[in-house]
């Protein structure tokens, strides 16, 4: 997908592309923090057709809700290209015996051969987390590995 | 401590009467300018409620407005924003200024006024309102259609034109000749420069000073700092208004976005007494004389403007109905044409009411226009009504 970028001098930038259905839809992210969603007619593609305003916060929330499932899906795409490797969600349970204690300690490479790449906590994104990283309930942890050793993972942590 | 009764109720109800027109402005997506030139007419010299307290404060708060307008102008800057107008822009900025300053350059001359107000008046009459314009732009939801970078560039341009602008027409107000405005523009260009390389090269260490976390102590720090440049720009004769700009566009990134939110509010007291004062400063009966010659330059300004947006829309390859919007959008002329009559007006006391008067018109005018020329050349009106 193209992804256009045009400057707004003294506002702030203005992204555009084509969607699937061949909508021409446009984000006017201010400098402020501020977002405007806007298509383009087909029939004038100069004049914008204002769809919404988002505020800083409602911003973050809606990046959020698009955001934090692709990210499991993009890696999906990447394992893809290697047969027999695939990438899994794991939730980490208020239960889980592993709450509050770091990431090292779940020893789960080391007994599943299974690797997390990354950790998704509410709208943050850790990649790559070290061994220091103190799990949270309600982390998402995004696995790499083959089928077994995901369920591995899994069992390891809502044990 | 003595408290004038009379200063702090003159300067209340102003305030109260201002915010009221503000409010009334803002609810029809109209700039207050204009309201607030009438408000300092009628309470000024001649006016029909004068106000002797609050006049001192007035005075003194205008010179501060004038500062703190040019700062925030400064700290929108940034030269990322600059070399992209540059690299599209140009012919459509250098037109933009052939087409709208001669008008004024030619009604100077036809109204016999010295050079220094001739000149005055062609800037008075170039420079669109970037502050009227970007908010009309916000409100009407039009940021994210095609001829708006056109516009938004055109406006980077002529704020960037002014720090070379204001310091020759300071010089030559004070009765320099063309020399010293040389020199006042060499140091003016040597000042930017400067400002510039600083910013570059020691930026972090004056923005790591600048940029207290505190807000208050922010606003104190980059308010004193500007005053105290302004007062020695005006000491070699610059113009505290330049003055400020380069302290603006001295700060970049963070904390140009941090102090413009602090010194928003300031800006907006200071500004409007500024615009009070201008209007204290004209009585209505010159204004009257005046009005011939402002509505010439302003139907000459209307056409000037639209060839302006026209032409640099196209060149963005826009079709003719985003032409005529990005056109109309240039119309509202504002602060900077009276800052610039401001700065000569010593000279050519027949330049105010002019300018004024022509402030008045296209402030209210430009809106309305910008607003109304949605519809223009819309395919929408030639076809026939769909019956529902």
């Amino acid at each position: 997908m193209d992804v256009n970028e045009v400057l707004l001098p003294g506002v702030g930038l203005r992204y555009e592309f084509t969607n699937a259905d061949g909508d021409r839809i446009g984000i006017v992210a201010r400098r402020e923090g501020s977002f405007e969603v806007i298509r383009y007619s087909a029939d004038d593609p100069d004049e914008a057709k204002p769809l919404f305003r988002l505020t800083t916060a409602e911003a973050d929330t809606v990046a959020e809700i698009l955001g934090a499932p692709r990210i499991a899906e993009r890696f999906a795409d990447l394992t893809r290209e290697v047969p027999g490797l695939s990438a899994g969600q794991v939730v980490v349970p208020a239960a889980s015996a592993h709450t509050g204690k770091p990431l090292g300690h779940t020893r789960a490479r080391t007994r599943t051969g299974a690797s997390i790449v990354a950790i998704v906590r509410s709208e943050d994104v850790i990649a790559s987390p070290t061994p220091d990283e103190v799990l949270r309930a309600g982390d998402v942890l995004v696995v790499i590995g083959t089928h077994d050793g995901i369920n591995g993972v899994r069992r390891i942590i809502e044990a | 401590m003595h408290t004038s009764l009379a200063l702090l109720l003159e300067l209340g109800v102003i305030l109260v009467g201002l915010s009221v027109l503000g409010a009334a402005a803002r609810r029809w997506s109209f700039s207050p300018i204009p309201l607030y030139l009438l408000a300092g007419l009628a309470l000024g010299n001649g006016g029909i409620a004068p106000v002797p307290a609050a006049g001192d404060f007035v005075e003194v708060g205008a010179s501060i407005g004038v500062v703190l307008l040019l700062l925030t102008l400064g700290l929108e800057f940034n030269t990322a924003e600059l070399t992209h107008s540059l690299r599209r822009h140009v012919p459509s900025a250098v037109l933009d200024f052939v087409l709208n300053a001669t008008p004024g350059l030619v009604a100077g001359w036809l109204l016999g006024l010295p050079w220094p107000g001739v000149l005055a008046l062609a800037g008075a009459t170039w420079v669109s309102s970037s502050g009227i314009i970007s908010r009309l732009l916000s409100d009407l939801r039009r940021l994210g259609n095609r001829e708006t970078p056109a516009i938004l560039s055109i406006l980077v341009m002529e704020d960037f034109a002014m720090a070379i602008y204001l310091p020759v027409l300071v010089v030559l107000a004070s009765g320099g000749s063309w020399w010293q405005a040389v020199i006042g523009v060499v140091i003016a260009i040597a000042s930017v420069t400067a400002a510039f390389a600083a910013s570059h090269r020691w930026g972090h260490h004056v923005n790591r000073w600048l940029a207290h976390p505190d807000d208050e102590q922010l606003m104190l720090r980059i308010l004193g700092t500007t005053l105290v440049v302004a007062a020695l720009a005006e000491l070699v004769s610059v113009s505290a208004a330049v003055g400020a700009f380069l302290v603006g566009l001295t700060l970049t990134g963070a904390t140009a976005e941090r102090a413009r939110a602090v010194l928003a509010p300031l800006r907006d007291l200071f500004a409007a007494a500024f615009f009070l004062a201008i209007g204290f400063a004209v009585s209505p009966a010159q204004l009257f004389p005046a009005l011939p010659a402002a509505l010439a330059l302003a139907a000459t300004g209307i056409a000037t403007k639209i060839a302006t947006g026209w032409y640099a829309a196209r060149r963005d390859g826009i079709a003719p109905r985003g032409r005529l919007r990005a056109g109309t959008a240039l119309v509202a002329r504002g602060e900077f044409s009276v800052v610039i009559m401001s700065l000569a007006g010593a000279t050519s006391p027949e330049l105010g009411p002019v300018v004024t008067a022509y402030v008045l018109l296209l402030a209210t005018i430009g809106p309305l226009i910008t607003r109304w020329s949605g519809d223009w050349l819309s395919p929408q009106r030639v076809r026939a009504p769909r019956s529902s």
